[in-house]
């Protein structure tokens, strides 16, 4: 545990030192800022005090945004050599992919800690169901901890960060967009992939929802992102 | 500890990187790691070092397998890998914090360990830069810190002087020593000087196998099993001497050198020497022999032959 806080640690300083940090939170606060107070379908217009028109942005935000982050966690490893510096120090490779994948996972808790403001100023303005924010938080880290797992696998394959910020778009949008638009036909193939599909677990938990098969969705993507990514680093032990 | 390397074997698809290699290497030894590039020195290297695992075969540390407890042995060993990688945008002094930490030296002596490195890697001035700010004479010294900071037993070095001035270089290499006198280090160089300077013995690998194990010595000797002495003869006639050295027991070989000279260079056939013959030939027909030095081998010679015949 301990070796993997000094992982997370020095990722979450190179996510500062590099200013990777600093853009990433003022786009994300720029943009749900934006669309939740002053345009679009944001509070005013609707009318209520509750956040949904937040997460409704975040959802999309945070969808381009994870890969950007993940991208280079094991990409530029690879490219500068650093990984072998890492692999052979007393470290197992799981505490390595955790390690990243907890750094990327506080930056988004961080980011996400700057936009509770939003909802104090709701909740002073009007009657809000606490349940429902609450909810709608967690599920936004359930589906950014998903996110991470998939960019972390697709920058475990590539020395490339670009690369591994199109795969984990390319992986991504199939949960986020493509089996929602795919299931909400009708057969059991449809029922399948409707199941799949992030958006349909992330909206039943931003509802105030709370069912353990949302959960359970969540982390079975977490564990096969983190799994393939395992699996990635080790190929060096049966090939190059 | 000792590093005990089994019959170890690595494929890259149908290529074989490291075919069969076993060698040890003993607690206060310096072992060279010699060979041209591709012939699997740095995959034997990644190997020891539990980067990647074997095909087949096992290497022990200090008893310990790489291949049952790897996080074990890694604790022991400091490593410099071939192309010094750094993560470039850290300050070296936060860069050796976090070595020290994962290397798991206790928190208490982390910051002593971090200012003998820098003492004695000679990073004082700059031990506040950032490590893509620095030459890259200083960017190996930081990777040689990096090794070292948690005093390993078995130390990996792969081409450790690289980018160092000639002063450096020395006191790197005195460093080295003075470390191998109660440590186990291993070598990886193409400059055969340094091996030869640096180390007590030589392993050259090539093609994936090991083809000579020894000191510099016995290793010139393995390879010229055939004396061969440079001979200059005067008051002569240049083809009698030539035909009457040819004509010796002992002989093999006779090689005229350039003509304006009265040298020869005489090859014995293996395992005698000819040099008395010699003497005696010329003693019995009046020549006046005014040199006979013995011809030693270079190192380069016996590495070329070592490596391309094999």
């Amino acid at each position: 545990m301990n070796k993997i806080w000094i992982i997370t640690k020095r990722e979450l300083r190179s996510f500062f030192d590099s200013l990777m940090a600093y853009v990433m939170i003022v786009l994300f606060l720029g943009f749900s800022g934006f669309f939740t107070w002053l345009f679009g379908n944001d509070i005013f217009l609707v009318n209520q005090a509750s956040l949904q028109s937040f997460f409704g942005i975040s959802f999309w935000t945070l969808f381009f945004f994870i890969p950007a982050v993940t991208m280079g966690l094991l990409a530029d490893e690879r490219k500068s050599g650093t990984l072998e510096l890492l692999v052979t120090k007393p470290v197992s490779d799981w505490q390595i992919i955790a390690g990243k994948f907890f750094a990327a996972f506080f930056l988004i808790c961080i980011t996400l800690a700057l936009t509770l403001p939003y909802y104090i100023t709701v909740a002073s303005i009007g009657k809000v169901d606490h349940g429902a924010v609450w909810m709608g938080y967690f599920g936004l880290l359930f589906m950014s901890a998903s996110y991470i797992s998939i960019g972390l696998f697709a920058s475990s394959i590539t020395s490339n960060q670009i690369v591994a910020f199109l795969i984990a778009l390319f992986i991504g949008i199939f949960f986020h967009l493509i089996f929602g638009l795919a299931g909400s036909s009708g057969g059991w193939v449809a029922g399948i992939l409707g199941y799949l599909s992030l958006s349909n677990h992330y909206e039943s938990m931003a509802r105030g929802v709370v069912d353990s098969k949302d959960i359970l969705y969540f982390l079975s993507i977490i564990f096969t992102g983190l799994i393939g990514t395992e699996l990635a680093l080790s190929r060096r032990n049966i090939s190059n | 500890m000792e590093v005990i390397v089994e019959n170890i074997t690595k494929t890259y698809g149908f290529q074989k990187a490291v075919d069969n290699i076993s060698f040890k290497v003993n607690q206060g030894e310096i072992v060279g790691f010699l060979g041209p590039n591709g012939a699997g020195k740095t995959t034997t290297m990644k190997i020891i070092t539990c980067y990647m695992r074997p095909n087949e075969g096992d290497v022990r540390i200090g008893g310990v397998s790489v291949l049952e407890n790897p996080e074990e042995v890694k604790k022991h060993i400091g490593y410099l890998p071939e192309a010094n990688p750094l993560y470039k945008e850290m300050p070296v002094i936060d860069y050796l914090h976090f070595v020290a930490e994962i290397q798991g030296v206790p928190s208490g002596k982390i910051r002593e360990r971090i200012l003998e490195m820098i003492k004695i890697c000679g990073l004082k001035q700059e031990r506040y830069k950032k490590i893509n700010e620095l030459s890259k004479g200083y960017q190996q010294r930081v990777g040689l810190a990096q090794a070292l900071i948690h005093d390993p037993e078995v130390l990996i070095l792969d081409e450790p002087t690289s980018g160092l001035d000639p002063n450096q270089i020395v006191e790197i290499r005195e460093l080295i020593r003075r470390i191998g006198r109660e440590k186990t280090v291993i070598l990886c160089s193409h400059i055969l000087a340094e091996v030869e300077a640096t180390c007590d013995r030589i392993l050259i690998i090539s093609k994936g196998q090991l083809v000579a194990d020894g000191t510099a010595n016995t290793l010139r000797k393995q390879a010229q099993d055939k004396e061969i002495v440079k001979v200059t003869i005067e008051d002569g006639e240049r083809n009698e001497i030539y035909r009457s050295l040819q004509a010796l027991d002992a002989v093999e070989l006779v090689d005229l050198l350039p003509a304006n000279t009265q040298s020869y260079e005489v090859q014995s056939k293996p395992g005698i020497s000819s040099r008395k013959a010699i003497f005696r030939l010329c003693a019995d027909k009046g020549w006046t022999l005014t040199e006979m030095t013995p011809i030693e081998r270079k190192l380069e010679e016996v590495f070329r032959e070592l490596t391309i015949t094999n």
